[in-house]
């Protein structure tokens, strides 16, 4: 058995469906969408900060003097961070945005740093030698409160603004700019998201920003912040208490014989009933594709969408023996199940999600589910009941779970033992850490420089350029990569099916630089056939507004309703297991 | 509940500059039933191959109105409080004169219901010191309705103009166009 769940899902939800598939189907094989998603950003996080929250309240931003966004298209898939850069800026903060395209936001930048997909990590590591070669470094803190930093420098010490133009393709003198708008500033904060992450090589991207942050001190200090950019509706929470493959309530590891047992007492079951880590989200596929897996439940997830390779996926939907899927519309991958669970929206249920800054909030059930449907948690306790494990799933509602939570998460750490409903409700939201209840949250982390790595400081990670999985040859010259649209909403389950969305973005389009249309002889509105070295498909990437930039020149989006048919690629890292979805490349 | 209680009066100030493309505000337009669920106010790209830069057009609410002095219906109408108002539904003979005359081009036939629809900035809610829709949900802020004391402390680098020039005609708007600091007239080629 195994089960797929999701980070839509509230706190509340993502912790019961933790806890049902180790005790109740009683598999270490569930894993969760943010697979797709955060992964990449988390494992960076974890190895630098031995944390993963983003640094600071979005409050810091509004004061910041210098905001590097890289590889985030806010203005489509985060509109309502846009408040916060504007309000900075009306207050005199610079801008500089990473980005292959001139997203709405690279629009207005005051530096735009158009790279190439995939060399993100060369272009931070060029600025990071920028600004050890001007002496824009916080020495004391690197001193005292940072390990690594030698080496990290030493990783860079090739790495030329002229070297960084030649693979990035940015201008060296947009780079120095760029690095020297970083390295004079007093205060700032940098933030990236899926642009940068969605690689192999995520984490390195991650860890070239991270470094970019620690060697100016700026961090744990008001106005100075960093963090990731979250991509679903929980994207934070639902990444902290248990429904991954390797995780435990409270941000724990599932192979911490500690972690463990503290679970274990909290769920009131012996440590050896609790599985061990599971296959990831991809590698389930691939088991059910080798028969090792044949029952499979899913929540919140739309895999034939979402997940990369559509006819592979849908293969392995179509040779379980049993699916089941709980979903609050029929969406692609629920087609394929043998039994549905009509399921709920996050407006049918009470609970709280935990957003891009750290801070829980509630949610409220403004309807109750309609006809037959039955609240996610009501599914899962009346499956759990059937399996046999009632006496673990007896939660009179939403607040009963939360309580169990919060001590689940205490001394873990993403720790919410302190936020009750009450409080998150008179404060509009409380920050995690919070690990009693006159505790106030913690808005702003490292304040007082202690880093939750084993030694307690904050690690420099050496970032030496690599390729992409896959660079650009004579019979794939070109590189593609993926995008989104502000009115499609992750596998479009909920944003396909209202139409005045549709009607802006009725299916995926092909952006292309015109003068590589030129080349093509193609032009806006042709139907387009893409190949890649992945099987020509005709997959359906609703959400995904790909453009192919000539390797020599920076994309300006263009040509419309060009259907993309194909997929990429399967091949994944060996950590933190993230499929390469940028940039494969095309013909 | 009014939004604003200083006694000042709210006005709207849009910014081009902070436009994202978003399309919230054409959404939270066409949800209001008042507007049969049309949106009156529309989002433009201004080239799209080249730019994603996109504008924002409502009815800037003009102190001589072409589209009212144009209609031989007398089916527009400008209140004393300076908001131009949609045709009633009553005169409109559907002649598309306001579509024509309209240098900002905001009045939309409509050819199902034989009428002129365009923004009236909410009459519902503004004239009882609400906020019109688009501006509560406008995530930029690019649609901005408040006091003239609010946008100068909230953006110090930019100033209200509602002084166009089309051709030789000058046009005066109840709607103000954020622009740098320094101008105090658009020309419109």
């Amino acid at each position: 058995m195994a089960m797929l769940s999701g980070v839509s899902l509230t706190n509340e939800k993502s912790y019961m469906v933790g806890k049902f598939a180790r005790l109740a189907l009683k598999t270490a094989n569930l894993d969760y969408n943010g697979r797709l998603c955060m992964v990449s950003a988390g494992a960076g996080n974890k190895k630098a900060f031995g944390l993963d929250r983003s640094s600071n309240s979005w409050e810091d931003l509004k004061h910041a003097e210098v905001i590097l966004i890289a590889g985030a298209n806010v203005s489509e898939t985060f509109p309502t961070l846009i408040h916060y850069i504007w309000e900075a800026r009306d207050h005199g903060a610079k801008l500089i945005v990473v980005d292959p395209r001139v997203t709405p936001i690279a629009r207005t930048a005051d530096i735009f740093l158009p790279v190439r997909p995939g060399t993100d990590s060369a272009l931070f590591g060029a600025m990071l030698k920028v600004l050890a070669d001007n002496d824009w470094l916080d020495h004391e803190f690197i001193e005292k409160h940072t390990s690594g930093f030698e080496d990290t420098l030493d990783a860079v010490k090739d790495y030329t603004l002229e070297w960084a133009e030649e693979i990035t393709g940015v201008p060296a003198h947009r780079i120095l700019e760029a690095a020297t708008l970083w390295g004079k500033a007093a205060t700032s904060f940098l933030m990236h998201a899926r642009g940068i992450e969605h690689h192999t090589k995520g984490v390195d991207n991650v860890l070239g920003c991270i470094n970019l942050v620690l060697a100016t001190g700026r961090i744990g200090k008001p106005y100075c912040g960093y963090g990731t950019i979250t991509g679903q509706g929980n994207g934070q929470g639902g990444r902290e208490h248990g429904h991954k493959c390797d995780q435990l309530p409270g941000n724990r590891d599932i192979t911490n014989p500690e972690h463990r047992q503290y679970i274990a007492k909290v769920w009131g079951v012996e440590e050896k009933e609790i599985p061990g880590k599971g296959l990831s989200a991809f590698e389930i596929i691939d088991a059910i594709h080798r028969d090792e897996i044949k029952g499979l439940i899913s929540i919140c997830f739309n895999p034939l969408v979402s997940l990369p390779n559509s006819n592979y996926v849908r293969a392995a939907l179509e040779k379980l023996e049993y699916f089941v899927a709980i979903d609050f519309f029929l969406s692609e991958t629920a087609h394929h199940a043998d039994i549905v669970m009509a399921g709920s929206l996050h407006e049918e249920e009470e609970g709280t999600v935990t957003t891009a800054e750290g801070r829980v909030v509630r949610i409220r059930a403004a309807v109750t589910p309609p006809g037959k449907a039955r609240k996610d948690s009501d599914i899962i306790m009346e499956l759990a009941k059937r399996l046999g494990a009632e006496d673990k799933f007896t939660y009179a509602d939403s607040e009963a779970v939360f309580n169990e939570l919060r001590v689940a998460s205490k001394g873990g750490t993403a720790d919410y033992y302190g936020i009750t409903y009450k409080k998150i409700e008179d404060n509009m939201g409380i920050f995690w850490p919070c690990p009693t209840e006159d505790h106030p949250g913690t808005p702003r982390l490292w304040e007082d420089f202690q880093f939750k790595t084993p030694d307690g400081k904050a690690h420099f990670n050496p970032v030496p350029y690599r390729e992409s999985a896959e660079v650009p040859d004579e019979q794939f010259p070109v590189r593609l990569t993926t995008g989104r649209v502000v009115s499609q909403y992750l596998s479009g389950t909920q944003t396909r099916r209202i139409g005045k969305l549709v009607d802006q973005s009725p299916y995926p389009q092909l952006e292309i630089h015109p003068e590589l249309a030129a080349k093509y002889g193609i032009t806006t509105g042709d139907l387009v056939r893409v190949h890649t070295r992945r099987p020509r498909l005709n997959s359906r990437l609703w959400l995904w507004k790909p453009f192919v930039p000539t390797p020599y020149s920076y994309p300006i989006t263009g040509a419309e309703k060009w259907r993309l048919t194909s997929s990429p690629t399967v091949r994944s890292t060996p950590f933190p297991k993230f499929p390469n979805l940028k940039p494969p490349l095309v013909s | 509940m009014p939004d604003n209680t200083s006694g000042e009066p709210m006005e709207f100030f849009i910014d081009m500059q902070r436009c994202i493309g978003c399309n919230a505000c054409e959404m939270a337009c066409a949800e209001c039933e008042t507007n049969g669920q049309e949106s009156m106010i529309h989002i433009h790209y201004v080239d799209r191959p080249f730019s994603v830069q996109t504008t924002v057009q409502v009815c800037m609410h003009c102190e001589e109105p072409a589209c009212a002095n144009v209609c031989p219906a007398d089916a527009i109408t400008l209140g004393a409080d300076g908001i131009v108002h949609t045709a009633k539904t009553s005169h409109c003979i559907g002649c598309s004169n306001c579509v024509l005359a309209c240098p900002f081009g905001v009045p939309k036939k409509s050819d199902t219901k034989e009428l002129m629809m365009k923004c009236n900035m909410c009459y519902d809610r503004t004239s009882v010191g609400k906020k019109p829709m688009c501006a509560t949900v406008c995530p930029s802020q690019a649609l901005y309705f408040g006091t003239r004391t609010e946008i100068a402390e909230k953006r110090p680098n930019s100033i209200p103009v509602n002084h166009f020039g089309f051709g030789n005609e000058n046009v005066k708007t109840k709607v103000n166009i954020m622009m740098p600091k320094g101008y105090s007239f658009l020309k419109v080629k």
